[in-house]
Parts: structure tokens; sequence; C-alpha cells
């Protein structure tokens, strides 16, 4: 059963979408939001757990005030207000990935609120309006065994390991993002991606999407074109890539414009995505009357940081994220186009480490934008754990620039790296790698060509200048590469005069 | 020494310091009279016989060794079943955790295991300390040693009954609404709520947080700061824990013992007064008041209007807490876990429906449905925001009270223990038991109940309660030592001496 869409290009030209994000950031800290257990991914089930994040009868919970310091800095990077005072609250909802069936989060008194993001989409600045920023605790993991899709649905049975119960998240949630338009797509995708910046700026977390230490939950409505009101939204749950938030959000415009024109209502409820075949399915309703009993949680005291404490944690936040891209792209004198492929492949941080290293902007891009990236693609790894180091392919660099090697044989000194060969000069030195540059070898070089190739031989003295790359490239083929191509160009010239 | 089990805590400690005694003969003596009386009483859910006597002999190496020693290191205690003992059981007076037993200690465990006091065994209560007269505890009720047909007081009837019976010197209590002071009015022992925060509630299994609070139940006021004193201090595994220092609350009993209170001044509550008070119980109060006074007390007479709303107040913050407390009871992880008649291939939420049904007794259900329904939406405004209004202005009650006095006093309970049954059918003349204790716990400050004699109606004993600001829990020893000497110096002796022996011995 598929769903009926609307051509994308149809549905703005009746409706207006509007956006709503909220995105869970898995925090960083060494230990969980309210126990001493270590907050760590993976390992055995129900090995990093004790009284409390079990929520055994009598323990209690303790605030992690280093992520109480996290949601403080998150929330100065994003233009926030800070809470003189703000608690936590009890959401109270029976589940059994919930060891207290209750979640310690903060309801109506957020730690962080009233902020802004600006993202750039094509040239064009949106100004995402946060509405708050809270700290909660996540719940264990629920495992279904048995059954075809690994849902609870048909499940023989389920398992749960509590060992993610209790980490620290931060939840932050937009105001709704309206007039977006056709770009809407594009805006929560640049959203989510330079919120995803910035948390690697701030390092509070380790930011992975495909780990779940970022989750996106994308609200989307649409509502009569000019109206000025807003629809009913649906949720679409755990959007784990940015080309999915994009493809998201799409699709349920696409959706909603389907149902609407038809005469239909939107049902509002939360959906799962299937990042597979594209395309949201049905999880359970939801309403503003979901009644989860909130009230204020009465095992902690209020978290009341001094106004000291975050003037000094204001002072520890990393270049905002646009405008360090700014800043970049004007002293590296890249194009537009250039910028936007370093950005999109995640290499601002690891060029920025190169060109401090000492090689040029333009090389260091060349290395890791397409020799590196197609060795990582090829290994089927992330180019940054690919094993190359920033200051590995400066040094690489600096041997090209001092002419000892050329891009070609650069790429050997990379399967050196790579092969765990040593440092780049000891790979060259022990490869033999070095190019020829000793008239003595070369003369003999171009001698043999020049034997070889009368023809070409008869052009260039001719005055065709341009013939001798036939020559150059035969030289180079005998000196498996090795050779000083301009000094093999000087000879031939010189020899053919 | 003739009968171990007569002595006080303070008593069994100088004989133990005095080489006159050892902790496994006091354990020991304490155990037979448990074989003996508990088939009456029935005070404990759980005795660990093997265990209090290992902790007793390794106490009497550690003496023999001359380490150095807490003053109460080998005398046995007697702990609450809500207070969660590693590789004891614990199960709150509820079915749902029958057979559960903790991995840890709660920290007030933890400093008596680290004390040396060897833990005799879990007393009885009501379930999840829901309740005044412990007839709510799954495992049937508790017997008051003054009158087996009668109750204990509740939820701490088991640690109240304990004392008074001499199975136990000491005991630990938790009072959330009077659940140690009543029930030491009505058996005629010494119970202790501490300042909000004085004492670490981490593995108190919490009936409602922002009320609970664990102190000592004692047959005298010295032993009672003794125990409060080993309890006491902050905690950082509890963030509601204060972080300061406990006043010197053992100097402050010593102190009021000399009977001296010029200087003092007392106020009566006129709200705990009058109405619903048993004519005896009102009688023993006025003749504590005259000694206070006696004693050099100046005592007045103070309003706490807001007071009168105080149980109102309580049956809105309780359940609500309580409620969301009780969710973890699921049967997912530990405890009951019933499987649903006709249905097949329950889920997860079938289970929980089916264990917790079966699992919780009649008024936990009652306070869960209470609590659930005021914190809804659309009505959390009007019952609990509406209920903490209430409480800060019994605070501020308090506060204006305080300006005018040290200390203030009231009946403990507005009658002695009642008949078993008697108010079962009634929650609400149930309720009416906790009217004097409520406001302290609303307020989070210190009270203490103290025996003031035997009501001329029937014979049983009444109590006397005394309120200090918070953090002022020396108050209530200083207060407290003195009535008690001034009361004991008329009666000639301590008032359990009148209480029947139980054993087929006269009294």
């Amino acid at each position: 059963m598929s769903d009926t869409l609307v051509a994308f290009d149809d549905v703005l030209a009746s409706y207006d979408p509007a956006l709503g994000l909220e995105v869970h950031v898995e925090l960083n800290t060494a230990t969980k939001m309210f126990c001493g257990c270590p907050a760590v991914f993976g390992g055995e089930p129900n090995t990093q757990v004790c009284p409390t994040c079990l929520g055994l009868p009598g323990a209690m919970p303790v605030v992690n005030g280093k992520a109480v310091e996290s949601a403080i800095r998150i929330g100065l990077a994003l233009n926030c207000e800070i809470a003189e005072w703000c608690r936590f609250a009890r959401k109270n909802y029976f589940y059994p990935d919930m060891p207290k069936n209750f979640q310690t989060s903060q309801y109506d008194e957020p730690i962080c609120f009233e902020g802004w993001m600006d993202v750039d989409v094509d040239g064009e600045t949106f100004r995402v309006e946060i509405e708050r920023a809270h700290m909660e605790e996540d719940t264990g993991k629920s495992l279904h065994v048995g059954g075809a899709t690994g849902r609870i649905h048909g499940a023989d049975y389920s398992l749960v390991d509590y060992n993610r119960a209790g980490i620290p998240l931060i939840e932050i949630v937009t105001k709704p993002i309206r007039g977006a338009g056709a770009k809407a797509p594009a805006v929560a995708r640049a959203y989510v991606s330079q919120l995803r910046d910035l948390i690697v700026a701030l390092g509070v977390s380790e930011a992975r999407m495909d780990q779940g230490n970022l989750r996106a939950d994308v609200n989307l409505s649409l509502a009569p074109k000019d109206s000025g009101t807003l629809g009913t939204r649906t949720e679409t749950k755990n959007v784990n890539s940015f080309r999915s938030v994009e493809r998201a959000v799409r699709y349920e415009m696409q959706r909603h414009a389907a149902i609407l024109d038809s005469g239909g209502a939107i049902f509002q409820e939360t959906r799962h995505w299937h990042e597979d075949t594209g395309v949201t399915t049905s999880g359970r309703p939801k309403s503003d009357a979901d009644d989860y009993r909130y009230f204020p949680e009465p095992d902690l005291v209020p978290v009341a940081p001094s106004r000291e404490w975050v003037e000094e944690l204001r002072g520890t936040l990393p270049e905002n994220p646009v405008e360090r891209r700014a800043r970049l792209q004007a002293e590296w004198g890249y194009t537009d186009l250039e910028m936007r492929d370093v950005v999109a492949s995640g290499l601002l941080g690891p060029i920025e480490e190169t060109v401090a290293a000492g090689a040029s902007a333009q090389a260091a891009r060349k290395w890791w934008i397409a020799e590196l990236t197609r060795r990582a693609n090829d290994a089927g790894v992330d180019v940054v754990d690919l094993g190359v180091s920033p200051a590995q392919v400066a040094a690489v660099q600096a041997l090209v620039d001092a002419g000892t090697i050329n891009d070609k044989l650069a790429r050997q000194v990379f399967d050196g790296l790579l092969a765990g060969e040593g440092t780049p000069e000891e790979i060259v030195a022990a490869r033999g790698l070095a190019v020829v540059s000793d008239d003595g070898a070369l003369g003999a070089a171009v001698d043999a060509a020049i034997a070889a190739n009368p023809d070409v031989a008869d052009k260039i003295r001719d005055g065709k200048v341009a013939a001798a790359g036939a020559l150059i490239g035969a030289v180079m083929k005998e000196m498996r590469g090795q050779a000083d191509a301009a000094r093999v160009r000087e000879l031939i010239l010189e020899k053919l005069a | 020494m003739s009968d171990l089990t007569r002595l006080t805590a303070a008593q069994a400690a100088d004989a133990l310091a005095a080489g006159e005694t050892t902790s496994v003969a006091l354990t020991q003596a304490a155990l037979d009279r448990i074989a003996a009386v508990e088939g009456a009483v029935h005070a404990f859910l759980h005795v660990d016989a093997a265990g209090a006597l290992e902790q007793a002999a390794a106490s009497d190496a550690r003496r023999a060794a001359g380490e150095p020693l807490h003053a109460l290191d080998g005398v046995p205690i007697a702990v609450k079943d809500v207070l969660a003992t590693d590789g004891l059981p614990t199960t709150c007076g509820s079915k749902i955790l029958e057979g559960w037993v903790p991995p840890y200690d709660a920290t007030v465990v933890a400093k008596l295991k680290a004390a040396g006091l060897p833990i005799l065994g879990k007393t009885n209560m009501d379930e999840f300390a829901m309740g005044s007269s412990t007839e709510h505890s799954a495992y049937g009720p508790t017997y008051n040693p003054w009158d087996l047909t009668r109750i204990p007081g509740g939820s701490g009837g088991g640690s109240a009954a304990a004392v008074a019976a001499f199975e136990a010197p000491l005991a630990l209590g938790t009072d959330t609404g009077g659940s140690i002071r009543q029930p030491g009015a009505v058996t005629g022992t010494v119970g202790v709520k501490p300042t909000y925060g004085g004492v670490s509630r981490y593995g108190l299994v919490a009936m409602a947080n922002s009320l609970d609070q664990v102190g000592p139940v004692t047959r005298t006021v010295l032993d009672a700061a003794l125990l409060h004193d080993l309890i006491g201090g902050h905690d950082p595994l509890d963030s509601t824990s204060i972080d300061q220092p406990l006043p010197d609350l053992v100097a402050a009993a010593r102190e009021g013992a000399a009977g001296d209170l010029s200087g003092l001044k007392v106020g009566v509550i006129t709200e705990l007064s009058g109405d619903g008070y048993q004519a005896g119980v009102l009688a023993r109060f006025q003749e504590s008041v005259d000694l206070l006074v006696k004693a050099g007390a100046e005592v007045v007479e103070v309003s706490c209007p807001n007071f009168v709303h105080a149980l109102a107040t309580y049956y809105l913050i309780m359940p609500c807490e309580a409620s969301s407390n009780l969710a973890k009871f699921d049967a997912m992880r530990y405890g009951l876990r019933v499987l649903p008649e006709g249905i097949d291939n329950p889920s997860a939420e079938d289970v929980m429906r089916a264990s917790r049904d079966a699992g919780f007794g009649d008024e936990v259900k009652r306070r869960i449905i209470l609590g659930t329904y005021a914190l809804s939406s659309g009505y959390y405004d009007a019952y609990y925001g509406t209920a903490q209004k209430v409480r800060t202005l019994i605070t501020r009650d308090f506060d204006a009270a305080f300006e005018q006095v040290d200390v203030l006093v009231s009946p403990t309970a507005p009658t002695t223990a009642f008949e078993l049954g008697e108010k079962l059918d009634d929650p609400i003349a149930m309720y009416l038991n906790d009217l004097a204790t409520i406001p302290a716990n609303l307020a989070g400050v210190p009270g203490i109940s103290l025996p003031s004699g035997l009501a001329d109606e029937d014979g049983l004993p009444a109590g006397f309660q005394i309120l200090a600001p918070a953090l002022a829990d020396d108050r209530l020893y200083r207060v407290g030592a003195a009535l008690e000497a001034a009361l004991e110096a008329q009666w000639g002796a301590p008032l359990l001496d009148k209480a029947p022996s139980l054993d087929g011995d006269s009294a």
C-alpha cells in the first residue's frame, strides 16, 4: 500500500508548508545524566547500569553538572536565554524501556529558551527560531526478537538493554518555520546539518546521526496558500541522515497535499521514516491531549546557574560555524562551489588543519576531496577515519612543493602511509620515489627517446615545440615516473635546438 | 544483667563499654524476645537472626581488639521494610515486591552497618507506607503491645511495636505525614521526624519524595538523639539532603534532661486541639504543658490558621507524587509478575496491568487513582498547583509562629490506639489521625512525639508533639528530654513499664 503523492511543484501552488524540528543530542559526558554509570555507546547489554538508572526502588537521581554545562553552552551557541532557575519534571507514561515509567525531563521551565540560528540555503539566509533546549535522560533500548521487521508487532518476545537509559540528552525544539516554501526541505536539511556542525564545534557530542547521537524528528504541516494559518501536523520520528531529513519533508509535503486535495483531513500522528524506500508510514496517534501528567521532579533541587558561570561559558564558545565558513572561504579563495563540496564532505576541519600545517588551501582541498575521499569510499570508511592525518597530508605536499616528488609519486606516498610505512620522508627514501633531476641520468634517457622517435624529433627541430610532450612521456615511462618533467623538457629542447 | 531487652540503647551502649555485656548477648536477647512475642505482636516481616548475630560477633571482636567504636556499636536495631537492605528482602509491606532482595543498601542502612549496629530484621508497615494503622500491610497487621486488639499506628506500626514490645531497643522509621510520630504516640514510644533533608532518603522507597523523611524510633529521647546523630547528615546521593552539619543533638538531650527550660518560649497551636481530640489525650497534653511551665518555660497560644487546610493539601500532594513513584512497579524488571487470564500472547501492557492489579492493595490503588487524576491535564492547576500554594501558606504560618516562640506543641494524634478494623472502611476517618502531624511534613520542619501518659478513658498511651524550626532539631531533644524527665519523675518509672509483658509474666 503506497501513499498518493502530489507533484512537488503542485504542492507549492496550493499550500504553504510549516516545519518544526526537534533534535535530540546525546551528550558525550563521561557519566550518565543522573548517576555515575559510564555513558558509553555499545557494551554488553545491561552492564553499564546501577540502582539509579535501573530505577530500582529507593534509588535517587543526582544531576550531572557537566551535562548542565553542555546544555548551557548549546543554548548560548543558539543565542538562547539561559534560565536563572529551572527544574526537572517527570513525564509520566508506561513503557518497558523506561525503568521508572517516567522520564526525568524538563517541562515548562527549560534551561535554554528563545534563541535562533541562521541557516544558509543556496546563498539565502533563513532565521530559524529556537523555542527551547532542555535536558532529559535517554530511555533504554528495546530489541524485538522474532517477527520479520524487528518491530514490536509480530515479535516473539522483547529484550531491553538499559545501558542507554539515563544517558544525557539535550532536546532542541524550533518554533514553526514558515515562509520557506519550495525550500522547506532544504531548510530542514540545512538546519540539522548546521546544528550538527555547531554541536561538533562545541565538542559536546559525537553527533553521529548514524549512531543515534543526533536524532531528528520532523514536524510538517500544510496550510492553504497565503492563509496565514497552521495546518494539522505529523511528526516523523528518528530521521537519521541529513539527506533523509530533506526527503522526509518533501515526502510529507507531497503526501499531505494529496490528502488535502482529495478533501481529506490530516490525522495528527507520529510517522516512521523508511530510509530504504523513502516513504513514511503511520506510527501512533498523537494529540496535544497526550497526557504525560508532568510535575516537578521532587527528588531534585532546582538548577540555578549563576550569571557569572553563564558568562564564563559564553567565553568558551567556538566561532559561529556560519562566520567561520565565510572567513575560511575568504582566506582560502575557494569558489562557492568548492566551498560547498568541502562543507558537504565534512572536511572543513581537516582542511583547516592541513593548511595550518603549511599546505596551500588548493593543495589541501585537492588531496582531501579527490584523493583521500576516493580511497575512503573504496575502503568503505569515513574519510576522517581513513588513517591519514592533516599533518601527514601537509608533509606530502611539502615534498611536492620542494620538487622532491610530483603528484603521481605523492599517491604512492599515500599508499605507504596507509600501509604504515612511516613518515612521508621515510616512505620516499624507502621506496626510492624521489624525482630524478640529475642531467647525466636524464640526458641518457632523453637521447634514447630522441633516437627511438625520429619523426617527433624532426617536428621539434622544425619548431613544433608542442610535440615535445610525446618525448617527455617516453622519458617518464622509461624513468618509471620519477623524472623531473620540467628538466626533461628543457633537455629535449636544448638537444633539438 | 537480668533482662537485657529492658535496657535503653544508651544503657546498652554503656554496658558494652563497661564490659558488662556483649553485643552477641544483647542481640541474642532481642532475638529471644522476638521469638517469644512475635506470634502476638507481628512487628517483623523478616528476621535475620544469623546475620544479626554475625554482625554482633564482629562488633564484639572490634571491641576486644580495641578499635575505635561508634557509641552505638553493638546495639541491635530493627529497620522499617521501606528501606533498601542489601541481601535482605525489602517488600514495603506489598505483595508486588514479595521476594525482592535489593542489591544495595539505603544510605541510612549503610551508616548503621558502618557503625556496627546488628540489624535484627525488617519491620511491618502499611503497604508503601500508606496508612495510619499498619492494617494495610499485605502481610497482615501488627498488634499494639498495649492491647493486642488495637492498632499500633501507622505506617510504621512494626517499628513502634517492636520497640514498645522490647523486641529491639532501636528502630528506623519513615515519616511522610506522621508515620513515625503517630505510631510512637499510640505505643508509648519516642519517634522523631527530622528536618526535611536532614537524613538521607537514598534507598528509602518513596511514597511522597517531598514529604518523606527517615527518623529514629526509640524508648527514650536520648536514644533518639543518639540514633538521629548516627543516621543524619549530608549525602551526595540525595540531592535534597542538606549540606551542613547537624546541631549537637545528644548534647541537647543531655542538657534538657537536667530539667531547666527557663528562657524557652513554647507555643500551643490553637488549631491542633479541641473538636475531634479525645478528652484523655487533651488532659495528658495539658499536664505536660503545665510541666513545661514548671520547668521554667513561658507558654503562649499561637494560631496557625492555614493548618486547617493541611489534610486536604497533603491528600493532593502525596498521592500525586506517589502515583508517579509507584509506576515503576510494572513486573518488567523485578517483583511480582502476573500473566493475565484469558489473553493469549499478552503484551507488556497486559502483564503490567494484571501485575499491578494483583500486586497493589486497595489503599495503594486509591492513592494512585487520586494522584493520577489530580495530575491530569486540566486538573493540575486546580489540584496540585493549588495544593502547592497552600503548602507555602502553611510554611509561612510556621515561619510566623517561630518568630514568636522557640517550639510549638500539640497532641501527636487526636486519639489513643483504636480497635483493629474500626476505621478500615472509612478512609477519611483514618486520614484524620494524621491531622496534627501532617503540617510538619508539608513545611519540612522537625517534630518529635514522646509519651505524655495514659488516657483516663482507656488506659492507653497518648503522645505529646514538639515541633521546631527547620534545622533546629536540637530543640526537640532539649525540650523533649526535659519533659520526659519531669513525667518520669511523676510516674516513678518509664511509661512502658506499665505495658503488658506479653510473655505470660506479670508486668
